[in-house]
């Protein structure tokens, strides 16, 4: 049987958008774009699918499959996982799961749709989506499927049936290893995701992803009910309160800026 | 029946004694359960405990559940989720308070699906809504640039909350309070994960977190060249520490362990003086807490204006020599 890695992405808003660019809707309290920005895989995603193929570049007999739920999908968007180089991949699409910001929703629904695709080996996440910043639906899944997790790596490695993290800490690293099976969450330090290139676009253009709805993988409306609810949303208002120092000329504008820290007692 | 009104936090102990963000933690839980008409208790689990439950007495909690047991030797972050999660089912709690850090970051999801509840990440400020009792908290999202502010439908939830976001309370030894030891007997298998090796490559001198002023550069440096030369002028005739935005870090000018913003460090020092940062909201959630910022930038457009205090507009090249100059002058 192959190594089975299954790499969960996560289509979201563009975070390089400006604010100019968004309005929160305060119906619905969601983050809605005004202008026609595309979404994007979530960044930390494809750090974890540049991870996978990694293993798979590395190891004879590797499957990746590329694993999102959300409720609208921008197949251009979303193609990309394939085109850099993965085997398949499935959505979990439904209504139901728009604006979903619970942790401990989408876990399940990842879960769910993971106990349907079968046999897994390694899990791969982005430690965290730019979008609600949880870093916690990894965490859980790895609870919900009874496997252990490491997160916040920078370098993976695989071996005889174990896998070796480098896991990033406040001053340095740490070299964590788990049995298979195993989720793992991989941070932007491993390295730039690769770009597809010709030959996995044209395979990823002959690809369909398998799609599944809430019913399919076992779930119903009611056991996605969010823990959290969310009562406000807003962008806080923040009022300038610059100085800007001038001087006659940049240089003069460095001492007076001195100056003024030195007044502001500061320095 | 068990009573789930407690406010309980998840104590830790840093060198022997509370950590900082747990003396946080008590303030933030104190004003809770204050405002529940409810007591407030904190869980310690270490190898071994030493003084500080006293401590968490004396900083705030009316009760002490401690939890001393050998698997809890260097803190695998699974032996200390099955020790909370028993204390958690003999003393119920209404809220649960965990610091996010290395350990909150690891065990609050998995707690919060044990114990079948909400979790609400990052939160900056709690309250509790007087019509129903639930805590209300408020988090940063999108990077930083919208707040939500969240609550838990069920009767109970567990909150990371970011760190000083709050004052610890004045430390007072005449209060009392109950300390009880609770048997951990935990069970080695529940640890899934082994260290094999710790690495340190951290940056000399002081530490970004400890540091009341900072001098931190971005891309609008253009190159890591100024973090030996120019910034590091500055640095060092102010005493101060250099940090770095994600850009330059991952540009690799400079390691992980200079960054501050959402995936890096949380500074709050005095002084955040900042050079060819633009002010993206993933780099402010990390320093939005300084005291004073000062903005460096030769557009004078970027949202860090925004949050400067002071700012120059103009090249860091011919700005940045001269501040420094007059900074030695001044002595």
């Amino acid at each position: 049987m192959p190594l089975h890695i299954i790499a969960t992405i996560k289509q979201v808003m563009d975070p390089e958008t400006p604010v100019s660019s968004y309005k929160v809707d305060s119906e619905s309290k969601q983050v809605v774009p005004t202008t026609q920005i595309p979404p994007v895989i979530n960044g930390f995603d494809e750090n974890g699918l540049e991870a996978a193929l990694r293993i798979k570049d590395t190891m004879e007999d590797v499957k990746v499959t590329v694993l999102s739920a959300g409720s609208h999908f921008v197949m251009d968007v979303m193609k990309k996982a394939l085109s850099m180089g993965t085997d398949e991949m499935v959505l979990v699409q439904d209504d139901a799961l728009s604006n979903i910001s619970d942790s401990m929703v989408t876990a399940s629904v990842l879960a769910s749709a993971i106990k349907k695709i079968g046999h897994f080996d390694i899990i791969i996440s982005g430690r965290q989506a730019s979008d609600w910043d949880n870093a916690q639906v990894p965490l859980i899944l790895a609870e919900m499927l009874g496997v252990p997790c490491i997160t916040v790596t920078r370098k993976v490695e695989v071996k005889d049936n174990e896998i070796i993290c480098q896991h990033i800490t406040d001053n340095g690293y740490q070299v964590i290893s788990a049995q298979l099976p195993a989720v793992i969450t991989v941070s932007n330090e491993l390295g730039e995701p690769r770009y597809p290139n010709i030959r996995n676009i044209m395979a990823a253009a002959r690809k369909s992803p398998t799609t599944w709805t809430l019913d399919d993988i076992g779930l119903s409306t009611e056991k996605i009910t969010p823990k959290l609810e969310i009562l406000d949303l807003y962008v806080p208002e923040k009022e300038s309160q610059c100085e800007i120092i001038a001087g006659d000329d940049e240089e003069d504008a460095g001492r007076k800026l001195a100056m003024k820290l030195r007044d502001a007692k500061l320095i | 029946m068990t009573n789930k009104q407690d406010v309980l936090i998840a104590g830790e102990i840093q060198e022997g004694q509370l950590s900082q963000g747990t003396k946080e933690l008590l303030a933030h839980g104190r004003a809770l359960a204050d405002t529940l008409g409810e007591e407030l208790s904190l869980a310690l689990l270490a190898e071994e405990v030493g003084d500080a439950p006293k401590e968490a007495i004396a900083f705030g909690a009316d009760k002490a559940y401690v939890m001393a047991d050998p698997l809890l030797k260097n803190m695998p972050p699974e032996a200390y989720l099955g020790g909370l999660e028993k204390i958690l089912t003999q003393y119920p709690a209404k809220v649960v308070l965990i610091a996010k850090g290395p350990m909150g970051s690891e065990i609050a999801g998995r707690l919060a699906f044990r114990l079948d509840t909400g979790i609400a990440q990052d939160c900056i400020n709690l309250r509790i809504d007087s019509s129903n009792k639930r805590l209300i908290a408020e988090r940063p999202v999108y990077g930083g640039s919208c707040i939500a502010s969240v609550t838990c439908s069920g009767d109970s939830i567990v909150a990371v909350v970011r760190g000083k976001t709050i004052e610890p309370l004045e430390r007072d030894d005449s209060r009392k309070g109950k300390i009880s030891e609770i048997t951990g007997n935990l069970n080695p298998s529940i640890i899934q994960t082994k260290i094999t090796n710790e690495v340190e490559e951290a940056s000399e001198g002081i530490r970004l977190e400890d540091a009341s002023i900072i001098v931190a550069g971005g891309r609008g440096l253009g190159g890591p060249e100024p973090f030996e030369g120019e910034l590091l002028a500055l640095a060092k005739a102010l005493g101060a520490p250099l940090g770095a935005s994600r850009a330059v870090v991952d540009a690799g000018w400079v390691p992980y362990s200079y960054q501050i913003g959402l995936t890096g460090k949380t500074v709050t020092p005095d002084l955040y003086i900042t050079i060819g940062i633009s002010g993206a909201s993933q780099h402010m959630a990390g320093c939005s807490g300084s005291k004073v910022i000062v903005a460096i930038n030769k557009d004078g457009e970027a949202n860090i204006f925004k949050d400067a205090r002071y700012g120059v507009v103009g090249d860091w090249k011919k700005v940045l020599p001269a501040l420094t100059e007059q900074v030695k002058k001044l002595g």
